[in-house]
């Protein structure tokens, strides 16, 4: 278990993470999100006692950051974001390096070696030196890294930017095969790699937690409206603004005259379906529907909800 | 099972090795020195490597900053000392580990200027084996405290240039300390002299190997590494 009580680091007169406090269950995968420069990846270097914390501390089952880093730092495998690796060695260099500080006996390196590369899909490119290979086997490698010694935590610091689709899938895979026996925390600015990995999410922004909780969790206890889109012909501005005479609880978002086409949008709680009425206001108005389309809120919304107008109601 | 600072010094001199920097940098010390010293050679008529022992702690003054500039510096730039320290791994084991390997190539260095042990063994006679024993000794001593310097010089920052230039100006104050004492008033010399690493370099040489001398060079390496470790740590603090 992983509890972070009261965190703050302050880098001179910048706030990067002001008082957070959360813990992570064993066995449970933690999804971390937020925009750029939330204060993710602050978060996770005192985790990972790269940083030491300005106030508040971090506890790893009993032991914590300032007397116990060394023996929190041999259950942690840590991926940092920038995924540094010694580009003069190559790929079993680095690992043999790698097995060797964290102490793994000679008898078992070679069989765990081959587990690794199985897992990471590193097979035909572990001779090759690590500066002449792509973004891709380099994220590999850096996860091959973090996983050798086998350990209960695995820390992974947006594991996937740089990697095209296909490589995007198999990491995510690889994640959710490793998080079956294994705390994982994982941390991206992209919402589906959250959605598609992680058991629970934490959304954090400008240093804050703005949310945490399963993604079902999230979506509910966001009031989120539908927004319906309409194309119509025939119409005027006018005579659409008097649509909320159809149900008072629809509100007109925006309107725009286009050529002889008007689009309006319109919004409604996600509890109400009134299309049908929509449609036979416009026939009696004699509108010709060119489109009418919905769009549900996403948990991307919430999302942008959270961290842009950093609406604290969620 | 091997110890931290055992990984981290084959892993850094491997790497050393690996780059034609390292080669070029001791070709280079090698070239200097030998010029210099054979230059001379025939001219004083004396069958003892004095020259190349005065001659060797001014090539030490470029030597040593060249090698040690990259040391942590390289971590820092290429943001795999966030991977390093985040591996059960103490700061002062990888400072040892670094500083080891320094000295290493400053011995290889060393051990290229035998060449011309052997050349004197060959033309010369009466040679003082002893001297020239006591000759290395000294010299090797007196490149530990310099690489000290240069470990510190290059955990203050991520630039190599820097960390050249502040190792150099540090190691030449040391070096300049005896030769400036005309200048300094009376109470002071005997500080100066105490302080300055040429002098206690002269005793080792002659073969006087004093506690003093000792403790002096054995404090400037200790100071310096706790001074790197303490950088180190800091970092985390930032």
């Amino acid at each position: 278990m992983i509890e972070v009580r009261n965190l703050v680091k302050n880098y001179g007169d910048v706030k990067a993470v002001r008082d957070i406090s959360f813990t992570v269950k064993s066995g449970e995968i933690l999804g971390f999100l937020g925009p750029n420069g939330a204060g993710k990846t602050t978060t996770l270097r005192v985790i990972t006692s790269f940083l030491s914390p300005t106030s508040g501390n971090v506890f790893v089952d009993d032991l914590n950051v300032f007397y116990n880093s060394m023996e929190i730092r041999r259950l942690i495998g840590y991926l940092p974001e920038l995924n540094p690796l010694y580009r003069e060695m190559n790929v079993y260099e680095f690992i043999e390096f790698v097995a060797n500080m964290r102490k793994i006996e000679k008898s078992k390196f070679k069989s765990r070696l081959s587990e690794v590369i199985e897992l990471c899909g590193l097979k035909g490119i572990i001779h090759k030196n690590i500066s002449e290979l792509s973004k891709g086997y380099c994220q590999r490698v850096g996860l091959a890294q973090a996983i050798i010694h086998d350990p209960e935590i695995l820390i992974l610091d947006e594991p996937t930017t740089g990697l095209d689709p296909n490589q995007i899938a198999e990491i995510r895979q690889l994640i959710k095969n490793l998080g079956k026996e294994k705390t994982v925390i994982i941390s991206s600015h992209i919402l589906q790699e959250i959605q598609a990995t992680a058991d629970r999410m934490i959304i954090i922004n400008d240093g804050s937690i703005v949310a945490d909780g399963t993604i079902e969790d999230l979506m509910s206890s966001f009031k989120g409206k539908t927004r319906l889109t309409l194309e119509l012909r025939n119409a005027t501005e006018e005579s659409i603004s008097k649509i909320q005479t159809v149900h008072n609880e629809i509100s007109l978002a925006d309107i725009k005259t286009q050529d002889d086409t008007v689009l309006a949008s319109l919004e409604y709680p996600n509890s109400l379906d009134p299309r049908q009425d929509i449609f036979n206001f416009a026939l009696e108005n004699k509108w010709t529907i060119l489109e009418m389309s919905r769009h549900k809120t996403s948990l991307e919304d919430v999302f942008r909800n959270l961290t842009i107008e950093g609406g604290a109601d969620a | 099972m091997r110890s931290n600072v055992s990984i981290l010094y084959r892993k850094e001199v491997s790497s050393f090795f690996n780059s034609p920097v390292a080669y070029i940098t001791l070709i280079g010390f090698l070239i200097i020195n030998s010029w210099f010293f054979t230059s001379t050679f025939f001219l004083i008529n004396e069958s003892d490597l004095r020259t190349l022992f005065s001659l060797i702690p001014i090539i030490y003054l470029f030597f040593i900053p060249a090698i040690t500039m990259g040391l942590i510096t390289r971590e820092l730039n290429s943001d795999t000392m966030e991977f390093l320290t985040t591996m059960p791994v103490s700061d002062s084991e990888i400072i040892i580990g670094k500083f080891l390997a320094a000295l290493t190539l400053i011995g290889t260095a060393l051990l290229f200027t035998l060449v011309h042990f052997f050349s004197l063994l060959i033309v010369g006679n009466n040679i003082d084996i002893g001297a020239i024993i006591s000759g290395y000794l000294g010299l090797l001593i007196v490149g530990a405290a310099y690489a000290a310097v240069g470990t510190f010089s290059s955990t203050i920052t991520k630039n190599q240039i820097v960390a050249f230039i502040v190792c150099f100006v540090i190691i030449f104050i040391f070096f300049i300390l005896d030769k400036i004492l005309i200048f300094v008033p009376g109470f002071l010399s005997s500080i100066f002299q105490y302080l300055s690493i040429d002098y206690h370099l002269a005793n080792i040489s002659r073969g006087v190997i004093d506690s003093r001398n000792i403790i002096y060079l054995g404090s400037i390496i200790a100071l310096f590494l706790l001074l790197s470790v303490r950088t180190l740590e800091m970092r985390r603090w930032r």
